[in-house]
C-alpha cells in the first residue's frame, strides 16, 4: 500500500502521543509502591465509595484474581507446595490451549493458502502479549492505580520491580498464599490468549504487521485496564480485617459485586467485541458471500478443539488460585458443560438441517467452554449442564441467523461464540451461583474474623436479582470499554500502517504474500 | 495409435485397472479431477455458511493403445466401472499423432 510519508509520520506521531498519555497519565497519580506482603491499600480507607458500603456490595465475590500482596501478618506466609504445583501445572495448560490449540482450531477453518498466516497471527499476538506483559501488562493490571484505580493499575511492578521468589500474592482463601510469579506467569497466559483470539474475525485479509501493532497497543487501552476493573481487590485477607463499613477499594466491576471466576468478561467478551468491531473495520473477505471458503481442515480444528478443551482445565480450575474442591468443581463445571454444550449444538443441527456436523460439535464446545468460564468456581454441575445445554442454540442463532441478516465477515464466529457465549454465561453466572441451584455461593470475607476464626468466614446473603443486577452491569462496562477501545486501536492502526493486506495479496494467499511460505505443496 | 480417456468413480479404479490389464493395456495415467455432468453436487453447510458444491470427486486414466486394441479397452472399462447409477462416467477415444519411448527412443506402436 502506498501512502505517503507524511501520512505515516502524522500517524506514528499520534500513536506515540496516544501511548505517551497513557504512559503518563498513571506518573501523575500517586502511586503506593507495593512492598512484598504489604498492608492491603491504604485507599480502603480513603472516600468510601456510595456503592461500597451497601451490604451487598460488601459481599466480596471470589473474583478471579487475587490483587495485592498479602497483608501485613507476622511472619511471612509461605505458599502451599499442592497450590503452587497446580498453579504452575495450570499456566502450562492455557499455553496450550493457544500453541497450538486456538491455532489450530483457527487455522482448520480458513482455506489452505492462508493456513500459514492464521498460525502466524495467532502464536506472534500471542509472544507479543507475554513480553509486553512482563513489562508493563502485570503493572498496569494488577496494581494499585491510586485516583484511577477504580479503572487501571499503576507502575509500581513495572519490568517486574520488586517481585522475587520470595514475594506472594493473596488467594481466596485467608491465609493461604501462591508465589508471586506464579501469578503473574499465569495472568500472562490470559492476555495473550485474549488479544490471539481477536484475530479470528479478521482472518485471511488482515496484515500481519498490523496484528503486531494491536498486540502491542490493545492490551494498553482495553485488556489491562478490563483485568483489573473485574479481578482487582485487596485479597481475603485484608477484607477480613477491614474496619466494620469500610469501603473495599477495587476495580469498577468488582465494586458491583460483579463475579466473574475464569474470565467470561475479560477474556471473551471483551475478545468478542473487539473482534467484531475489528472485522467491521476491516471489511469482509474479497468475494465473501460469493466464492465458496469453506474450512480446509476440519480434522485440524478437532485437534485445536481438544487442546482447547484440555488446556481450559488450566484456565479454569486454575482461576481458583489454589488446588482445592473450589478448582474440582470448575473442573467437573468445565467438563460437564462442555459436553452439554457440544451435544446441544449437534442435536440443533439434526432438527434444523438434517444432519450433526463436526464443525458444529467443535463449535459446540468451544461455545461451552466460554460460557462455563465466569461460571466455573461458582455454579453447580447440574446448573453448567443447563448452562452448556442453553449457549448452544443462542450461539448458532448468532453465527447463521443474525451473522448472515447483517452480513458482517466474522470469518471464526468470535462474536457469535466468545462474546455472545460470554455475555450469556456472565448473566447465567448471576443466577446458577444460588446455593438453591447447587451454586457454590458467595463468600463473604468481612465476616471471617467475626468469630476470630479468621479461617472460616460466611456465605453471603444471595438475592438473585440484584447478583444478576451486578453482572448484568460488569458485562456491559466490559462492552462499551473494549467496544470504544479497540474502535480507536484499529482506526489508529487503519490510518497509519493500514490493516488490510492488498488485494492481490489476498487473492494469492496470505501464506505466500506475507509469509513466503505454503503450508502444503501438493 | 489411440488415446482413451476416461472419467470414473474413484472407488471403481481399482476394478477399472485389473479390467485394462486382462485387455492387454500395460501402460495407465490417472489423475485425480473433479466435475459434473447429469450427477448434481451437494449442498455443504459450515456453521450458518451454505456452499452448494457443483464439483464431484472423479478419476480420469489415460491410456494409449494401439488400434486393434481399442475396442477391447473400452468394452473393459465400461464393464468394470458401471454402477447402474448417474455419475458412472465417460469415455472418450482420441487419435494419438506420435509416441515415443524415451528410454530407448523407440516410436509408433513399439513405443507402447
Amino acid at each position: 500500500m502506498k501512502q505517503s510519508w507524511t501520512r505515516r509520520l502524522t500517524g506514528f506521531v499520534l500513536a506515540a502521543a496516544t501511548v505517551g498519555l497513557l504512559a503518563v497519565t498513571p506518573l501523575a497519580a500517586p502511586t503506593a509502591r507495593a512492598q512484598d506482603n504489604a498492608a492491603a491499600p491504604v485507599a480502603a480507607t480513603a472516600a468510601p465509595d456510595a456503592n461500597v458500603t451497601a451490604p451487598d456490595a460488601n459481599a466480596t465475590a471470589p473474583a478471579a484474581a487475587a490483587a495485592a500482596p498479602a497483608t501485613a501478618a507476622p511472619a511471612a506466609p509461605v505458599p502451599d507446595k499442592g497450590d503452587t504445583g497446580w498453579m504452575l501445572i495450570s499456566t502450562a495448560l492455557v499455553l496450550l490451549m493457544t500453541i497450538p490449540g486456538l491455532a489450530l482450531f483457527y487455522g482448520g477453518l480458513v482455506r489452505q493458502k492462508n493456513m500459514l498466516s492464521m498460525l502466524m497471527q495467532v502464536s506472534t499476538v500471542t509472544v507479543i502479549g507475554m513480553i509486553a506483559w512482563v513489562l508493563w501488562g502485570y503493572s498496569l493490571a494488577f496494581t494499585d492505580g491510586g485516583g484511577h484505580d477504580k479503572y487501571f493499575g499503576g507502575l509500581s511492578r513495572l519490568f517486574l520491580m520488586g517481585v522475587t521468589p520470595a514475594s506472594t500474592v493473596a488467594t481466596f482463601s485467608t491465609g493461604v498464599f501462591i508465589p508471586e510469579l506464579v501469578f503473574i506467569v499465569f495472568q500472562m497466559t490470559f492476555a495473550a490468549i485474549t488479544a490471539a483470539l481477536v484475530v479470528g474475525s479478521m482472518a485471511e485479509r488482515v496484515k500481519f504487521s498490523a496484528c503486531c501493532v494491536f498486540a502491542v497497543i490493545w492490551p494498553l487501552l482495553v485488556y489491562y485496564p478490563i483485568a483489573h476493573m473485574v479481578w482487582w481487590w485487596p485479597g481475603p485477607d485484608a477484607v477480613a480485617h477491614l474496619p466494620a463499613g469500610a469501603a473495599i477499594a477495587s476495580g469498577l466491576s468488582w465494586g458491583f459485586g460483579a463475579i466473574d471466576f475464569a474470565g467470561g468478561t475479560v477474556v471473551h467478551i471483551n475478545a468478542g467485541i473487539a473482534a467484531l468491531v475489528g472485522c467491521l473495520i476491516l471489511g469482509p473477505r474479497a468475494g465473501y458471500k460469493k466464492e465458496p471458503m469453506p474450512p480446509h481442515s476440519l480434522t485440524l480444528t478437532l485437534v485445536g478443539a481438544g487442546l482447547l478443551w484440555v488446556g481450559w482445565f488450566g484456565f479454569n480450575a486454575g482461576s481458583n488460585l489454589e488446588s482445592n474442591g473450589y478448582a474440582a468443581l470448575a473442573m467437573m463445571n468445565t467438563f460437564v458443560a462442555t459436553a452439554a454444550a457440544g451435544l446441544s449444538w449437534i442435536l440443533v443441527e439434526r432438527i434444523t438441517h438434517g444432519k450433526a456436523s463436526m464443525l458444529g460439535l467443535a463449535s459446540g464446545l468451544v461455545a461451552g467452554l466460554v460460557a462455563v468460564t465466569p461460571a466455573a468456581g461458582f455454579a453447580g454441575p447440574m446448573g453448567a449442564i443447563v448452562l452448556g445445554l442453553l449457549v448452544s442454540p443462542i450461539c448458532i442463532f448468532f453465527c447463521s441467523v443474525v451473522k448472515n441478516a447483517l452480513k458482517y465477515d466474522d470469518s471464526l464466529d468470535v462474536f457469535g461464540i466468545h462474546c455472545i457465549g460470554g455475555i450469556f454465561g456472565a448473566i447465567a453466572t448471576g443466577v446458577l451461583v444460588d446455593p438453591a441451584l447447587g451454586g457454590a455461593g458467595i463468600v463473604d470475607y468481612t465476616t471471617c474474623l467475626k468469630d476470630g476464626d479468621i479461617s472460616t468466614c460466611d456465605t453471603a446473603t444471595y438475592v438473585m436479582a440484584t447478583q444478576v443486577m451486578a453482572q448484568i452491569k460488569a458485562v456491559l462496562v466490559t462492552l462499551v470499554w473494549s467496544g470504544v477501545g479497540s474502535a480507536i486501536v484499529f482506526f489508529l492502526i487503519k490510518f497509519t500502517i493500514g490493516l488490510r493486506a492488498d488485494p492481490e495479496a489476498e487473492e494469492e494467499g496470505l501464506d505466500i504474500s506475507e509469509h513466503g511460505e505454503r503450508a502444503y505443496h501438493s | 495409435m489411440k488415446l482413451i480417456t476416461a472419467i470414473v468413480k474413484p472407488f471403481k479404479l481399482d476394478d477399472v485397472r485389473e479390467a485394462l490389464t486382462r485387455a492387454g493395456v500395460e501402460g495407465l495415467t490417472v489423475s485425480e479431477v473433479k466435475g459434473y455432468g447429469r450427477q448434481k453436487g451437494q449442498t455443504e453447510i459450515y456453521r450458518g455458511a451454505e456452499y452448494a458444491v457443483n464439483f464431484v470427486p472423479k478419476v480420469k486414466l489415460e491410456a494409449v493403445v494401439d488400434d486393434g486394441g481399442v475396442a477391447a479397452a473400452v468394452e473393459a472399462i465400461k464393464t468394470a466401472a458401471a454402477t447402474g447409477k448417474i455419475g458412472d462416467g465417460k469415455i472418450f477415444v482420441l487419435p494419438v499423432e506420435q509416441a515415443v519411448r524415451i528410454r530407448t527412443g523407440e516410436t509408433g506402436s513399439a513405443a507402447l
